[in-house]
């Protein structure tokens, strides 16, 4: 016999903790959150490696000679841009509507792809000068970095497909919404561990 | 087109190799041909390798660990019998080549395919059970979690004989570990199958978190919930929190390898210092995620056979939730001869003494609990008090070693391997064991033989001393770590007596084997009718043994600690009206094959990474995805339990006022 | 007759570990360090071994069959006791935790041994699997040999070829890591004459429990006529004739250079010359 059978008023005075097991949607998204925390942490193992390693350029190129700061600031926006549309995407799907749905998850998928080729054409360019991973322990930690955000949002931007593919065939059920919110939490995690890469990376370069 | 795999993979030329993998092939052979012969497939792919209920893949686990405990003990034999034999001149039968293999996966195996499935496998059993819920927060998941740590078995194990294992023990240190100083596979092999399980370990460890944390029997505080879920979700945040630097550690050791990265390369720029640091950033909670659910057990064993409440409750959750916390806080001390300075090391030393002060607390706790008590001396309590006796002296030694001067002449010594062996055994092996046999009734329907399980506690117990005491004298007088041979002849006498407690815990794991086939024998001797064979005082033992798929008919209202005990003490003094006639139809997460799927992709994508064969790497990666994406589209998930199924089952297997 | 016999084969390991190895120290790094062993565990034995008593005479006369003893079932908590049980390893801790701090200080790898002696410098670099020993200002150098002279405070910077290693002579006290590219540093002292053994003690490889040499303390005078046989008599090590060092081999007897470049060591240990790391072989 569980309080909240009792009644509303009763239910409201039982501490969420004591209600018993917490819907499917909370745990989807609480277990989601676990997840993403873990994934900051092996952000954090590649960012503590990167501030051991940021001097170690053996002679080679250092952070200062390669980092454009305009080519980032264009990627940075795109990427900002995309948790926007991301967000209004989000916002569709929970008021039903398809259309919507579709329209802002599309833009949000191309200004992830903006990104991702940004990234790779600034990664192919330094490849071509000799300024790739293998060049010193500095370059390595930095493609290790850079390149573990790029990873994760091209797994992101698959995932969005997979999702778009879900609304198409399957609808709004609830466990195509939760993917969803679990989605939108994946992806604005990304924008925050940028925030961090941009902010130590590349203005850190040029301090 | 097969990378770097060829017929010259395979040792041929080493005997014991070509014996070992020909006995155990033939044996396995022999399994799947009874299993054939008999029909069985068909029971085994819908009861187990595709089940997600937690109860069957808790016992997977142990089934697993219990396996690898045979490896990893071969290996221990090898070496023990190596040392007694190579003293001054000898070279003993075993050359450098092999012995550093057999050393890499011993340590290896008992860590990661061992001590974590036993530890795993029994929180996967008991924790919805004592919280009084159905399963885990994510059942598919759980299976995925099984089956990618077994899919790093198979890896590990495939080493023995196609190709060769790791060759620098068990944490594979680089410039030792990068492609200069280790161009051959094992190395890989060592990462790959590491980084497999490993993404099984994390998995769980949010699995299991997410379900201690949301899904909790209603009026289930944290308060009431039971101490072995206390220590389960210490062990847990601390998984979530560091098994993700491994991962990351390890990645960058294969770019290194893979790649030509310099992360650790002694050359452009890379630091080695950095691995050994981010390495025992994870190593040491990894060590408290395997004690802390060991001394979970022994809190609910000791409890129920005094008799008595645990004492000092609350404080034995606070110095559980204070080991959590101070466990990242230590990790220095895995390396004070590396030259940190007199501050850095003075420092992490007392950090790693305060620790001392919460477990010393945690011992007293079960001091004070069998004061006044009425204890039944039954085989967990044995592994209990065997644990409390054991256990404080490697706590002492582990204090000792905290000093940084007294580490400077005992670091990498074998006084180390007698400390940490010491903690392992007398606070990991003795719990899980004591685990084992306490919950065997409720997960099987009957006990285990209590006379055979005495024996294999005696046989370790002694077994253990006779083994790792020299080891502590060897290491004071000079004998290092991961020797194939030594000068000393001295040493001889000693090595001979540890050689002899190895055999003697031999015969302990042998006399498993023969208690569980005694006990599967008379079974309906030792039938568990009650579901409650010890009197117990937590949730799981008012559920019938074995509890149906569901768990709780209906999920059990708590208002205070030791809930069952609660409910018993209220059913002697009034009527039980807390039986309600009534039951509801209960979702029931239905079987999948995911996990089972996933993990033969992840062997093959393995293997291929670890021999160069990008195909295959690539099939791998692609079969992966696809059976994730046809999970993605499964949407028949659960099987429905209809009310009056509930009923009868009720009828049938819940003896007269039990509450359920 | 059985106790017997394990009492005294007890008593007779005991002994031998009493007379080598660490608790049978020749210097004073190790003196001090084996004081902080014996005093730590004594006073960490003074608690556990009440403990060890406690839990076995609660455990006996708690058991179920004992009807004297009074069954408190209720009996879960007390003020007092948890006081006490925080009490008791917070005090142990407290000491025990000074000792690290002032030991660690006092007995820092790098800390100078005194400044009555001028010491001796030794450069030590750990190859695959041997060890070399670099007199700097007597320019000589030994292979798997440590000559030096008794009393005297002898300073060591240390470096690796290759891959990790610790440097280790049990009876003289610390040990410290070879890192390559880096430069570790210790004092050591040996106090009267003798051959104490030393080894690697950090794993690096197949030849590892080959990789050991004997430190050789001699009087004064023995010392100044080893080194002066050395210069005439040893062979010549600059950076050529240590590429062939190098190379792995395992042990392979002791060697004397009596000609050693000069900056040899800092070019080790700075890695100029790791340009071509010798690769090993599957």
């Amino acid at each position: 016999m569980s309080a909240a059978g009792q009644g509303l008023a009763t239910a409201q005075e039982v501490p969420l903790s004591l209600r018993g097991p917490a819907p499917t949607r909370v745990v989807a998204g609480y277990g989601f959150w676990l997840f993403l925390l873990s994934d900051i942490v092996i952000f954090a193992a590649f960012f503590a490696a990167y501030a051991v390693l940021s001097g170690e350029n053996a002679g080679g190129p250092t952070a200062a000679d390669l980092f454009d700061k305009k080519h980032v600031l264009i990627e940075t926006a795109c990427l900002l841009a995309s948790s926007v549309t991301c967000g209004f995407g989000s916002l569709a799907m929970q008021s039903g509507n398809r259309t919507s749905t579709y329209f802002w998850m599309t833009i949000t998928f191309i200004l992830g792809v903006a990104f991702l080729s940004l990234e790779v054409s600034e990664f192919r360019h330094m490849l071509e000068i000799g300024a790739g991973p293998s060049r010193s322990a500095f370059l390595s930690a930095f493609f290790a970095l850079v390149g573990t955000h790029g990873l994760h949002v091209s797994v992101g931007l698959c995932w969005l497909v997979v999702m778009l593919l879900q609304v198409a065939t399957l609808g709004f059920q609830p466990m195509v919404s939760r993917r969803f919110f679990c989605f939108g939490l994946f992806w604005h995690a990304l924008d925050i561990v940028w925030i961090g890469v941009f902010t130590i990376v590349y203005l850190g370069a040029h301090l | 087109m097969l990378g770097r795999l060829s017929w010259a993979a395979i040792p041929f030329d080493v005997p014991v190799v070509m014996i070992a993998a020909g006995s155990v092939g033939f044996i396995i052979f022999c399994l799947l041909a009874l299993v054939t012969v008999k029909g069985w497939w068909p029971y085994l792919w819908r009861e187990w390798i595709t089940s997600v209920d937690h109860k069957r893949i808790g016992v997977m686990y142990i089934i697993l660990a219990l396996l690898m405990l045979v490896r990893g003990f071969s290996d221990a034999l090898l070496m023990r019998s190596q040392l007694a034999l190579a003293a001054g001149h000898a070279q003993g039968y075993l050359p450098p080549e092999h012995y550093d293999q057999i050393f890499s996966a011993h340590g290896t195996i008992m860590i990661f395919f061992v001590a974590m499935p036993f530890v795993v496998g029994l929180m996967n059993f008991v924790l919805p059970l004592q919280l009084g819920v159905r399963d885990v927060a994510f059942p598919v998941l759980n299976s995925v979690s099984f089956w990618l740590t077994a899919a790093g078995v198979l890896l590990v194990n495939v080493s023995l004989v196609v190709g060769e294992f790791a060759r620098t023990g068990w944490l594979a240190y680089p410039p030792l570990s990068e492609l200069a100083y280790s161009p051959g596979v094992g190395v890989d092999y060592y990462l790959w199958s590491l980084q497999i399980s490993g993404l099984g370990t994390l998995l769980s460890g949010i699995n299991l978190l997410t379900t201690i944390l949301k899904l909790r029997a209603p009026g289930m505080g944290y308060r009431q919930m039971p101490i072995f879920c206390w220590t389960a979700l210490a062990s847990n945040l601390l998984i979530v929190a560091s098994f993700p630097i491994l991962t990351a550690t390890f990645a960058m050791l294969l770019l290194d390898r893979y790649c030509g990265f310099h992360f650790f390369t002694n050359d452009l720029g890379g630091n080695p210092m950095m691995y050994v640091n981010l390495i025992w950033s994870w190593g040491h909670p990894e060590v408290y995620i395997l004690i802390l659910p060991a001394f979970g057990v022994f809190s609910e064993v000791v409890a129920t056979f005094s008799g008595k409440p645990l004492f000092g409750r609350r404080s034995m959750v606070m110095a559980t939730m204070a080991i959590c916390v101070l466990s990242f806080l230590v990790w220095l001390h895995h390396f004070f001869t590396m030259g940190a300075g007199a501050d850095v090391n003075g420092f992490f030393g007392i950090m790693t003494m305060l620790i001392a002060v919460p477990t010393g607390v945690k011992i007293f706790n079960w001091l004070f609990t069998l004061y006044g008590g009425r204890i039944r001396f039954t085989t967990p309590v044995y592994w209990a008090v065997g644990f409390m006796v054991t256990f404080v002296i490697g706590g002492m030694t582990g204090v000792l070693m905290a000093i940084p001067p007294a580490d400077f002449v005992l670091h990498n010594s074998l006084f180390l391997i007698a400390h940490f062996h010491n903690v392992v055994i007398g606070g990991v092996v003795f719990g899980v064991m004591a685990g084992i046999t306490y919950w065997f009734p409720k997960a099987f329907g009957f006990s285990l033989n209590e006379r055979l399980g005495k024996a294999v506690f005696w046989c370790w117990f002694f077994g253990f001393y006779l083994a790792f005491m020299p080891l502590y004298m060897l290491g004071l007088m000079g004998a290092t770590r991961r020797m194939q041979h030594y000068a000393n002849p001295h040493w001889q006498p000693l090595m001979l007596i540890a050689l002899a407690g190895a055999l003697l815990i031999l015969l302990g794991i042998a006399l498993t084997g023969v208690q569980l086939a005694v006990s599967i024998r008379h079974r309906d001797r030792y039938r568990d009718v009650t579901g409650d064979p010890w009197n117990g005082r937590t949730l799981e033992w008012s559920t019938p043994s074995p509890p149906p798929a569901w768990n709780y008919s209906h999920l059990p209202q708590v208002d205070r600690p030791d809930a069952f005990w609660a409910m018993k003490q209220q059913r002697g003094t009034a009527p039980d009206r807390s039986v309600p006639r009534t039951y509801e139809t209960i979702h029931v997460p239905r079987n999948n094959p995911t996990g089972f799927y996933l993990a033969f992709f992840a062997v093959l994508l393995g293997f291929s990474l670890i021999w160069r064969i990008w195909w295959g790497a690539g099939l791998g990666l692609l079969g992966a995805l696809a059976v994730g994406l046809m999970q993605a589209w499964r949407t028949h998930g659960e099987i429905e339990v209809h009310a009056d199924q509930v009923a009868a089952f009720e009828r049938l297997h819940g003896p007269k006022g039990r509450p359920v | 007759m059985w106790l017997r016999a394990i009492l005294v084969t007890s008593a007779a390991i005991s002994m031998a570990s009493c007379s080598e190895g660490v608790l049978d120290p020749h210097g004073p790094v190790g003196a001090a360090e084996r004081v902080i062993l014996y005093d730590s565990t004594a006073i960490m034995l003074a608690v556990i071994i009440p403990v060890i008593v406690l839990t076995l005479v609660f455990a006996w006369w708690f058991r179920a069959g004992n009807r004297r003893a009074r069954y408190r079932p209720d009996w879960e908590y007390s003020g007092r006791i948890e006081m006490i049980i925080w009490s008791i390893p917070a005090l142990v801790i407290l000491f025990l935790g000074g000792i690290a701090w002032t030991g660690s200080h006092d007995l820092d790898p790098p800390a100078p041994l005194g400044e009555s002696v001028a010491p001796l410098d030794i450069e030590v670099v750990s190859l695959d699997w041997r060890w070399l020993f670099i007199y700097p200002h007597e320019a000589i150098a030994s292979l798997n040999r440590l000559v030096v002279p008794a009393g005297v405070p002898l300073r060591f910077r240390l470096t690796s070829t290759t891959v990790m290693n610790s440097f280790f002579v049990p009876q003289l006290g610390s040990q410290i890591y070879t890192m390559p590219n880096m430069v570790t540093r210790l004092n050591l002292q040996a106090d009267q004459p003798g051959t104490f053994e030393g080894l690697s003690a950090q794993f690096s490889g197949d030849g590892f429990s080959d990789m050991r040499f004997d430190l050789v303390s001699t009087d004064r005078e023995s010392f100044k006529a080893w080194v002066g046989t050395t210069k005439a008599q040893g062979g010549v090590l600059d950076a050529r004739t240590f590429e062939a060092l190098v190379k792995p081999a395992k042990v392979d007897g002791v060697q004397s250079y009596g000609q050693v470049s000069e900056g040899l060591f800092d070019s080790i240990s700075s890695g100029h010359r790791t340009a071509a790391a010798p690769q090993r072989g599957q």
